[in-house]
């Protein structure tokens, strides 16, 4: 599996190279500024349709503001954003988005339907009436891409249920449905595994990739460990304080490529049963506003870089996440993996 | 009041059942007017049990006994103060609060001292212009849905109606922005503008209510029948009507059990079926487990809501709560 997704990989590489259909997103020199910092610059990325693509980094590098810069939300300090061939944020129901979140509150009393339902109309003033007859068509249609679409992720069996009653894996299916429902072209996903468990964790990455793969969706999706999705990978973005790489993951994450992109020592390590564990990636800035924050006033001093980098660090697992049970549970540690420098390296340094 | 007994017992004689009540100026004002409020408190109140801002509403009532006393005082329309305050308040909230969502360290902060500054109004008003109305403070705090004339009633119906209006017409993108408020921002839907404008429907229906039912207990009309709505069913739409039909029935109840029982002022029958409801729909609940019904903290959300009620109902003197 492992090998015959690394020659896919290879096939699909480069969308910038075909001139035919242009890419569904492309950053050119983007960098993006938080209260007088920057937080990432020299972005390029073109992502094509039916790719996924994946942000890393560690904590606290502006993977999230990454996400509201494709979506419009904030505008990039520097380079060029194209979402769908228009300026980020004008295309609309074309592109679906899974904020990062907890859950929903237990006490909502509002059926998994109904929020897959939100997705579909939800942004039209008015409110849905119980019409007669000939003028239910509309109806009909919202109702038979809604029943499509919970069957797409699977959900069938609970989405009549209040969400807040629904377990975390389950509300991560509505709510990728919900971002569905519209037929999007790209998909935004910001850390969706996030607090899943590992089964849930590989079942939810195996689904978008999935849907990446038959529907033909393009998914951007912001991780912090890249080993549930790597099997699905088409590329990975590695921002770095001040820098990025972008490139195929076996070619990013690397050892030579991370310690470059993060100036500091990182070793890439592949477990017996495929997984990557980055070690001695740089502790997130310490200084870090938060993603949550609106930016703005936070970001304090622009502190010595990577002060802490070389403590014994945290243990990335990588690995080609099969779906289902993906072997042990592997260190449980986390922050996927530093990136690496300038250009998308191509040294043949694959690990499996 | 007396008033209103009297002539209800004058009438009472004429014995044409209950169409007769609606000979009565004051009980058609008061069906008037109380009926478009509770459908308006009804609708407005779904938004706000689902928001998770009762707690606002109980700011507000407190808003709207100060702006009531405040007009008061200074010679103007109660209605005037009543509605420049909760609406003005409402905004405020709406500032301070991230994203027109309200915090409750920010309503809690500003209420209390909202609240002294009623006391002193009451005590401004009862000393410069006691021949006045000396039962003013009363009636704004329970209200005197019986004492209302034709053209207060209209207005209030009027108002009330508005309210309703864009409500509904706001109502899919408010619902969408209320449970999911990144994903709607990211489709387009005002989210923030969506929060203030509610927040003003919010305070315009605060100021509706305490004419019917007092500043005190308005939240009650805002918070049961939605509370009761939303364990009665779960999809979205259907506990909007519900709620605004449940407010309005017991409206029609309270107004009822009033008119048939005249020693019963209509606030206390508006409450009472409020509370009987909302006490009801836990009985549909009894067969199964409950723990779905709790919140993280243990609580249901309108327990918590209620919680907050019973506090306010039992806070002391209205006087010394000058603390920041």
């Amino acid at each position: 599996m492992t090998a015959a997704r690394t020659a896919s990989v290879g096939a699909v590489t480069d969308p910038a190279a075909d001139p035919v259909a242009p890419p569904v997103v492309s950053l050119r020199g983007a960098a993006v500024r938080v209260g007088g910092r920057t937080l990432w610059s020299g972005v390029g990325l073109d992502v094509g349709a039916g790719e996924f693509v994946a942000v890393l980094g560690p904590n606290g590098v502006g993977k999230s503001t990454l996400v509201k810069v494709v979506l419009g939300v904030r505008q990039p300090a520097a380079g060029e954003v194209r979402v769908l061939g228009a300026a980020p944020g004008r295309a609309g129901a074309r592109v679906g988005y899974l904020p990062q979140r907890r859950s929903f509150d237990a006490s909502l009393r509002m059926r998994g339907a109904d929020i897959v339902r939100l997705g579909w109309d939800g942004d039209r003033w008015g409110l849905p009436l119980p019409l007669p007859g000939r003028f239910r068509r509309g109806a009909a249609a919202a109702s038979a891409r809604i029943a499509e679409v919970i069957g797409l992720v699977g959900a069938e069996g609970y989405a009549d249920r209040p969400i807040g009653q629904c377990s975390g894996g389950e509300q991560q299916r509505l709510l990728i449905a919900q971002a569905l429902v519209r037929r999007p072209r790209l998909l935004v996903l910001d850390e969706p595994l996030d607090s899943l468990d590992l089964p849930n964790q590989a079942a939810v990455a195996a689904l978008i990739g999935r849907i990446c793969r038959d529907e033909g969706v393009a998914v951007m999706m912001v991780a912090h460990d890249v080993n549930p999705i790597l099997a699905h990978l088409d590329r990975v973005v590695y921002l770095a304080e001040g820098g990025a790489v972008t490139g195929r993951p076996g070619d990013v994450i690397t050892s030579a490529t991370l310690s470059r992109l993060y100036g500091t020592p990182i070793e890439v390590l592949a477990t017996s049963d495929g997984r990557l564990v980055v070690v001695g990636q740089p502790e997130a800035p310490a200084r870090h506003v938060d993603r949550h924050e609106d930016g703005g006033r936070g970001a304090a001093v622009p502190g010595p870089r990577d002060a802490r980098a070389n403590v014994p660090a945290d243990l990335a697992p990588f690995a080609p996440a099969e779906p289902g049970p993906s072997g042990p549970s592997g260190p449980s540690a986390s922050s996927a993996s530093p990136a690496p420098p300038a250009s998308p390296v191509s040294e043949d340094v694959r690990r499996d | 009041m007396t008033a209103h007994a009297m002539s209800h017992t004058l009438a009472a004689g004429s014995g044409s059942g209950w169409l007769a009540a609606f000979t009565h100026p004051y009980f058609l004002h008061a069906f008037l007017a109380g009926s478009a409020i509770a459908l308006a408190a009804g609708l407005t109140g779904f938004f706000l049990v689902l928001r998770a801002q009762v707690f606002t509403g109980d700011a507000l009532s407190h808003v709207a006994f100060t702006g009531a006393l405040a007009a008061l005082a200074g010679g103007y329309d109660l209605r005037l103060g009543l509605f420049a305050a909760t609406v003005a308040v409402a905004l405020l909230i709406g500032a301070i609060g991230r994203g027109g969502r309200a915090d409750d360290v920010a309503i809690g902060s500003v209420f209390a001292w909202i609240l002294g500054l009623g006391a002193f109004f009451l005590t401004l008003y009862t000393t410069s212009r006691s021949a006045g109305n000396g039962g003013a403070g009363v009636s704004v705090l329970f209200g005197s849905l019986f004492g209302l004339s034709a053209g207060q009633a209209l207005t209030a119906a009027l108002v009330a109606g508005s309210i309703c209006a864009v409500l509904l017409l706001i109502a899919r993108p408010l619902l969408f922005a209320s449970v999911d408020e990144a994903v709607a921002a990211a489709r387009g839907v005002p989210v923030r503008l969506l929060g203030l404008v509610f927040l003003v429907l919010v305070g315009a229906c605060a100021a509706e209510a305490t004419q019917a039912v007092g500043s005190l207990l308005l939240l009650g009309l805002l918070a049961a029948p939605a509370g009761a709505a939303a364990r009665l069913t779960d999809r979205p739409f259907r506990g909007l009507a519900l709620s605004a039909v449940l407010a309005l029935a017991e409206m029609w109840a309270g107004l009822g059990l009033s008119y048939a029982v005249p020693t019963l002022p209509p606030s206390f029958g508006i409450m009472a079926a409020a509370a009987s409801v909302y006490g009801l729909t836990f009985l549909k609940g009894a067969g199964r487990g409950r723990d779905h019904e709790k919140g993280r903290n243990g609580t249901s959300r309108p327990a918590r809501a209620f919680s907050r009620l019973w506090q306010t109902a039992t806070m002391p003197a209205l006087g010394d709560t000058d603390h920041e």
